[in-house]
């Protein structure tokens, strides 16, 4: 089947996986509103699981859809479609470590789940949008469900915290965001993608509205991925808000930020790439050091995985500075692979903090690896896959990212990739450490708990065989990368303008 | 194309210079016999009590994110509805969709008791 988009219903198609986690997301909700009981919480999780099932099929129902030409506002290429496949994941391991979270946390359990599906709706529109305007679209409806998720836990005034911090900041991007779409809409004449790129190239956009539009654009962006030196809000609403709303924050959300990112710099601003790559050089460079350098002095195991969280932003950033093929086929490779390492390492702190905010202190993890081995040896797997170990995807994930840095001549941004990774592995094995090395205090009884929920298990060794076998190999992976890749830089001089 | 607009500066700058010439006119050309009744903050109004920044139930706000959202719904539904026949089946469907969805955040708000005061 060929979208030419001549009718609507060509748009419900192109927008098929959306359309379905949109309608379930509502079923979730209205499945909850009338259940008051506590034992219907973990139902409407696995509800909200089997819409994503619905959604996966679907989004892999669309590889066999192709479009004509390569400028409508909604794309269906094989960018997008790996992009959702990471979302996907994303927001079913982020809903597996919820159940057990959401029913002892007494949360609202059809609210949150349907939030969940609703920001992932939002970042599947994020990586579809060939149109500056549904990029904004698409990253508010992120935003505001997920500010929502950040203050979920009433309760707990830090949840109460970061939710409002990460409301303030994340309204005061979106207003750089916007400003920024404005003045290249006055710039370019139009917000396609395609167009704008073809207006530069023709020389018809007026410098003098373009680069400030693209300095806003960077700068707004900058902010949703928490880029030194906007990166302020992440440690405390990281910190603050729920656990597992944590994890999706530090994964999937901020991938969707990167492919969005990534979409527009290779497309829509590819002409003014001389004018954002030293910007977008430097804050690459800052936020790797900034974010290894003070990951360090975390004594919460939360703040460590945010201030983490900011160092592989960075090293993503040296993706899109690249910009080239293999760099953006490393970047959708990295977010797969971090996105999966990181829900790994947020669901063993779940499962530390007992379903709760506690024993977030890394001193707390102390002897934890001898009486939980399964969880000690998984941990470490993760913290060693986010530092970059070999044999871990990771390192994987860190090799593109660095051939495509390579490709492109970025030798200094390589040097300093390399020297801030040698200073995570610090870090990170710092926890390993405390788990390993040495023993619970004298008379602090570690209280075990009770059994782990049978869908943490699940998502650990999920995300721990992800993450030997893309290390191992990843071949399969990286082909997938690479074909979804392809075309997306180079089909301006192919395919004729819409207009 | 600039030209246009220039009705809309003129009147722009018809309205300003009102404005501002009358503020500036009573203050000028009235006398000031200033009483402890005048001095106050409404004039024969309600002698404030208490602080400003008192809290308001929940409640209040309930009614007025409920009244935003179908003000607004008010606000995309008419366009439409204006041109209705012109615009045939398409749009039809699109606010029907539309309209579906808001109707589904309505029956959420009824079930959850949004819409009681009690």
């Amino acid at each position: 089947m060929t979208l030419d988009y001549s009718s609507s219903f060509h748009y419900l198609v192109a927008l098929l996986p959306e359309c379905v986690l949109f309608v379930g997301g509502m079923g979730v909700l209205l499945a909850g509103v009338s259940k008051t009981d506590e034992q219907r919480r973990p139902e409407l999780g696995w509800l909200a699981l089997a819409v994503l099932a619905a959604a996966a099929v679907a989004n892999g129902w669309l590889y066999s859809v192709s479009e004509s030409g390569a400028t409508a506002m909604i794309a269906v290429d094989k960018f997008r479609l790996f992009a959702n496949w990471v979302f996907i994941v994303g927001a079913a391991l982020t809903i597996a470590i919820s159940l057990a979270y959401v029913s002892r946390q007494r949360l609202q359990a059809a609210e949150y789940y349907a939030l969940i599906a609703f920001a992932t709706v939002g970042m599947m529109v994020v990586a579809a949008s060939r149109d500056l305007m549904i990029v904004f679209l698409g990253m508010e409806t992120v935003s505001i469900a997920v500010y929502a998720l950040a203050a979920f836990n009433r309760r707990d005034p830090r949840s109460a915290e970061a939710g409002l911090k990460y409301f303030l900041l994340g309204a005061f991007a979106s207003g750089f965001l916007l400003f920024g779409i404005a003045l290249i809409y006055g710039a370019a004449g139009s917000t396609n993608l395609q167009a704008i790129a073809v207006a530069v190239q023709d020389g018809a956009a007026a410098g003098g509205l373009m680069i400030p539009g693209m300095a806003l654009l960077v700068t707004g962006f900058a902010f949703k991925v928490s880029a030194v030196p906007f990166h302020m809000w992440t440690p405390d609403a990281y910190e603050g808000a729920p656990t597992p709303v944590t994890a999706y924050m530090a994964s999937a959300v901020k991938a969707a930020a990167f492919v969005a990112f990534a979409r527009i710099l290779f497309v829509g601003l590819d002409g003014v790439y001389d004018q954002w790559f030293p910007i977008l050089w430097w804050i690459a460079a800052a936020t790797m050091v900034v974010g290894n350098l003070v990951a360090v002095v975390q004594s919460s195991i939360k703040r460590m995985l945010a201030y983490s969280s900011i160092a592989h932003g960075g090293y993503l950033l040296v993706a899109l500075v690249a910009a080239n093929d293999a760099a953006a086929a490393g970047l959708l490779f990295y977010l797969f692979v971090y996105t999966v390492t990181t829900v790994g390492a947020f669901a063993v702190v779940v499962t530390v903090g007992r379903q709760s905010e506690r024993d977030t202190a890394i001193e707390k993890y102390a002897g934890y690896g001898w009486r939980r081995p399964v969880l000690g040896t998984l941990m470490t797997l993760f913290l060693l896959s986010l530092a970059g170990f070999p044999g871990t995807g990771g390192f994987m994930a860190k090799f593109y990212v660095l051939q495509g840095a390579a490709e492109a001549h970025l030798w200094w941004l390589l040097v300093v990739l390399v020297l801030t990774t040698l200073v995570s592995y610090w870090y990170y094995l710092r926890v390993a450490w405390f788990m390993w090395m040495k023993e619970a205090p004298e008379g602090a009884v570690h209280r075990v708990g009770g059994a782990t929920p049978f869908a943490i298990y699940v998502v650990l060794l999920v995300c721990g065989g992800i993450v030997l076998a893309t290390g191992l190999l990843p071949g399969a992976a990286i082909d997938l990368a690479q074909g979804s890749v392809e075309g997306l830089r180079h089909w301006v001089a192919g395919t004729a303008p819409a207009h | 194309m600039a030209t246009s607009y220039i009705p809309l500066l003129i009147i722009l700058g018809v309205s300003v210079v009102n404005a501002v010439g009358m503020a500036v006119a009573s203050h000028v050309l009235n006398p000031s016999r200033p009483t402890p009744q005048k001095a106050m903050p409404y004039e024969s109004g309600m002698i404030p009590l208490g602080d400003t920044r008192a809290r308001f139930s929940i409640k209040f706000y309930m009614v007025a994110i409920s009244f935003i959202v179908f003000d607004l719904e008010a606000i995309f539904l008419i366009p439409w509805a204006v041109r209705m026949r012109e615009l045939g089946w398409g749009p039809f469907v699109a606010v029907f969709l539309f309209v579906v969805v808001l109707a589904v955040g309505l029956a959420y708000e009824w079930k959850k008791g949004g819409l009681e005061w009690d």
